[in-house]
């Protein structure tokens, strides 16, 4: 049998990077979780399972191996992305929805792993925002485990299954929602103010807050970014482009306007943008593949996401800006690539130095 | 961290890209050089060498003397064939080759007398100081070819310093690939030899002055960098420099680039920007050719691999078959796959009955755990590939085109600057052949420029033979109306007389 070199291979797998990155959004999750009780968890599992089914029946259809594709982790991880971005308490359906949307259509009708041009867990979330905006954006406050509040295990089955109509006690605008909100309100306090009455960095940055799984905690997702960077299954290219210009952008106008603009940290730590910056933008199959475009596609998110806090109708936009950019990601392949050792940019051969003329 | 490591950290991050970090397996650098005795039967390939095969100057039952040359070499680009070991001639045959195929080539089959009755070739007396021409004929006399395993004829190589203005001699003493530690132990033990043979070369390239000559040794390495340096302590203009291990750092262009900060230019020669690299193995045989006479009849070879019994590195005579070798050092299992060169780019041997060549620098028999040989996966486009390449390519989106059949647009965004090397292979999780789509996109594409060139020149030939067909007929139709102008002329004539 005619075998080709190399006669070894490497000791990364797909399995072993999907397990990786899984392990890295363990913490965060872990504190979400903690934060927001059982019916978090309970979201969480269903949407995984759902999404499992799903890929095992859609693998089934297109006749592809079925044991080694779900064995490989990339469904789960996809589900697991797609309820961290979920409203903790949303009732069950809202996961299989999306589970199902994010598997069928976002990924294996593209013709599977690696063939998707968007990033199937934030078409899914962006599906699911678009028809049911109510269920979509009812945020609670954090209720943590065990605290007086929260639900018991059989209570929060309740609440995932969607019977507990109740939950406007608990109810809380995520951050960024809150100050979009009252800033749209005719006479509303000055930006600094309504700011100073609600953001606590150090509460935004440890993950106290309202909002989704995904973003509570900075501190976390930051800690699982530089680990997956530290063991090169990210690179840094794209989250360091994406956070500095929401944070050159954030700071820029707020020097200019401080009235209207809010400061760069309360953009750097609310809302998904650590979530999105380290796990969902990084999302190799829907990303550049050289670093230069790594570094225009992370830009790109970074300025969208400023752009849809700041002007446009949804508090929050990292799922748009990522979708947008994958968008634009062939046509970035396409333009931007490395220098070719020995090339210049465009392609040419190098002019020869002096040296060694003939 | 010493001065030394910081420069080379430096270096790394300003001259490097891309590269990979194999394991290395390196045991057999403990393990001093052994000799395996010549076997009655030899197969001397005509062609071990880049370039035209060498033309046998013998025939079969012929008697021949060891070291003697039994084929010349034949063009611009070619190298002699010397034997072994003295004996007859048992025949010229289509023997397997070294080569993935295993499909056979011209090959000269020799029994051995085991008498090494000797022709040497002559010496002169001080190699060191021959006129640079001199020092050339002799090492194209001795058949010596580049044993780092790319096999250019040395000859010709050394002959574009008379062309060029090399003012930098670079010694490949980098064994970037797993396994392999032939060159280790040839500088590890005889160092000597080895700077002997540098000071030769650099003496080949002695035309507007002594070129600086650095000699660079892996880091990993750290018993043949001090004995290099030993060998050549207190020589001017010698350096020996210790280099980041890493794979593909002894590919030439990249090692010249990492020590000098020059960049050869695409379709350009290292000796355009006044540099040429030789490998160790290469010094040695110079060395053994211009002070002792010998021409290029064996060499050193690593064999290794969980399969083998006794792994070691061997003085083998060149023509020894791969299985002959393997039966001298044992196997303890059946080898899953038996390869020659390194693991990421030797060549995988169908039939072990092939010999081993100049350019052979291991045996590799290795067990199916070693392989790691595992299911292709779709690819996620995660660029590991893209990080591994030290050419800057994309080879996910090479391969991507090449499966779609664009080879004209892979070849445009750099398929023709793959060295193969094969890091994109090794660093890719989902276990996609990436090298070997490259090869055979190459490979495709000489095809294809080939058949479109002979299409062309068939169309010219016809095009040719219309124009003369179409010129003899009229210059026969010009002819007729001459004559037949002339016979009524003539008619006319006669006619009015």
């Amino acid at each position: 049998m005619l075998a080709s070199a190399p006669h070894t291979s490497g000791p990364r797998s797909v399995g072993f990077i999907m397990a990786m990155v899984m392990l890295a959004l363990v913490p965060g999750t872990l504190l979400g979780i903690q934060q927001f009780g059982w019916p978090a968890l309970n979201l969480l599992v269903l949407t995984a399972v759902i999404a499992l089914i799903t890929e095992a029946a859609c693998l089934i259809i297109s006749g592809k191996p079925v044991r080694i594709a779900v064995m490989d982790g990339s469904a789960v991880l996809t589900a697991w992305l797609l309820a961290l971005s979920l409203p903790p308490w949303a009732p069950w359906w809202i996961g299989v929805v999306g589970a199902v949307f994010a598997i069928a259509i976002g990924k294996h009708l593209f013709g599977g792993l690696g063939q998707n041009v968007f990033n199937p867990a934030m078409l899914a979330r962006t599906v699911l925002l678009i028809s049911f905006p109510v269920e979509m954006t009812s945020w609670i406050s954090p209720q943590p485990l065990f605290s007086a509040h929260a639900p018991g295990f059989m209570h929060s089955l309740a609440i995932t299954a969607g019977l507990n109509h109740h939950l406007d006690a608990l109810s809380s605008a995520s951050l960024l929602g809150h100050v979009k909100t009252t800033m749209s309100i005719d006479g509303h306090a000055p930006l600094p103010a309504i700011i100073a009455g609600s953001f606590h960095p150090l509460a935004s940055f440890m993950g106290t807050t309202a909002g989704s799984l995904g973003e509570t905690s900075a501190l976390l997702f930051i800690a699982g970014g530089l680990f997956l960077i530290y063991l090169r299954i990210i690179s840094w290219h794209i989250p360091a482009a994406m956070l500095a210009a929401v944070g050159l952008l954030a700071w820029g106008t707020h020097m200019a306007d401080p009235l209207h603009f809010a400061p760069p940290l309360f953009h750097l730590l609310n809302g998904g943008l650590m979530l999105g910056a380290f796990f969902i933008a990084t999302d190799p199959v829907t990303s550049p593949v050289s670093n230069k475009g790594k570094l225009i596609f992370g830009a790109g998110c970074g300025v969208i996401v400023f752009i849809i806090r700041q002007w446009g109708g949804y508090p929050e936009g990292v799922a748009f800006a990522v979708l947008l950019m994958n968008a634009a990601t062939p046509l970035i392949d396409h333009y931007i690539r490395p220098r070719i050792f020995g090339r210049t940019l465009s392609g040419d051969p190098l002019a020869v130095a002096k040296k060694g003329s003939e | 961290m010493s001065t030394v490591s910081l420069k080379m950290a430096v270096q790394s991050l300003l001259r490097t890209r891309g590269g990979v970090h194999p394991p290395e397996c390196k045991d057999t650098a403990a393990m001093p050089i052994q000799t395996i005795p010549t076997p009655t039967r030899l197969y001397l390939p005509l062609k071990q060498h880049i370039g035209a095969s060498a033309k046998p100057d013998v025939v079969p039952l012929q008697l021949i003397r060891k070291g003697q040359i039994l084929a010349h070499s034949q063009g611009s680009v070619s190298a002699h064939v010397h034997a072994p070991c003295s004996g007859h001639i048992a025949d010229i045959v289509e023997h397997p080759a070294p080569h993935p195929s295993g499909l056979p080539m011209p090959t000269l089959e020799i029994e051995n007398d085991g008498r090494d009755d000797m022709d040497e070739m002559p010496v002169a007396k001080h190699p060191h100081m021959l006129e640079p021409e001199d020092i050339v004929a002799r090492v194209q006399a001795a058949g010596i070819v580049g044993l780092g395993g790319a096999t250019f004829p040395s000859a010709v190589k050394m002959n574009l310093g008379q062309r060029k203005i090399v003012d930098t001699l670079v010694i490949n003493g980098c064994e970037c690939e797993p396994y392999l530690t032939c060159d280790d132990r040839l500088m590890q033990e005889r160092p000597a030899a080895i700077a002997d043979g540098i000071r030769i070369m650099a003496q080949a390239l002695n035309i507007v002055g002594v070129p600086d000559v650095i000699i660079a040794i892996e880091n990993n390495t750290p018993a043949a960098i001090a004995a290099m340096r030993e060998a050549t302590a207190g020589w001017r203009h010698v350096e020996v420099a210790p280099v980041p291990t890493q794979y593909p750092m002894g590919a030439e262009k990249q090692l010249v680039r990492f020590l000098t900060g020059r960049e050869v230019p695409a379709t350009k020669l290292l000796a355009d920007v006044g540099v040429l690299v030789q490998n160790v193995g290469t010094a040695y045989a110079v060395h053994q050719a211009l002070r002792d006479g010998l021409p290029l009849t064996h060499r050193i070879i690593t064999v290794a691999g969980d399969a083998v019994e006794r792994p070691g590195n061997y003085e083998v005579p060149i023509g020894m078959r791969v299985s002959d070798v393997l039966a001298h050092c044992g196997l303890r299992v059946d080898p899953a796959r038996v390869v020659m060169g390194g693991p990421m780019m030797g060549n995988a041997l169908s039939n072990p009955n092939a010999p081993v060549v100049k350019g052979t620098s291991g045996i590799l028999a290795l067990s199916a755990d070693e392989l790691k040989s595992a299911a292709e996966r779709p690819c996620i486009r995660c660029a590991a590939c893209v990080d591994a390449c030290p050419m800057g390519l994309l080879p996910v989106t090479m391969a991507t085109l090449l499966k779609s059949d664009k080879l004209d647009e892979a070849m445009g965004i750099g398929l023709s600057d793959c060295i193969s090397c094969a890091a994109c292979s090794y660093a890719c999780p989902s276990n996609i052949p990436l090298v070997h789509y490259f090869n055979f996109g190459k490979g495709e594409f000489v095809a294809r420029r080939e058949a479109k060139r002979k299409d062309e020149e068939i169309r010219r030939l016809i095009e040719e033979h219309r124009t003369r067909v179409a010129t003899v007929e009229r210059e026969k139709a010009e002819a007729a109306a001459k004559r037949k102008a002339a016979m009524e002329k003539q008619k006319a004539e006669k006619e009015a007389a």
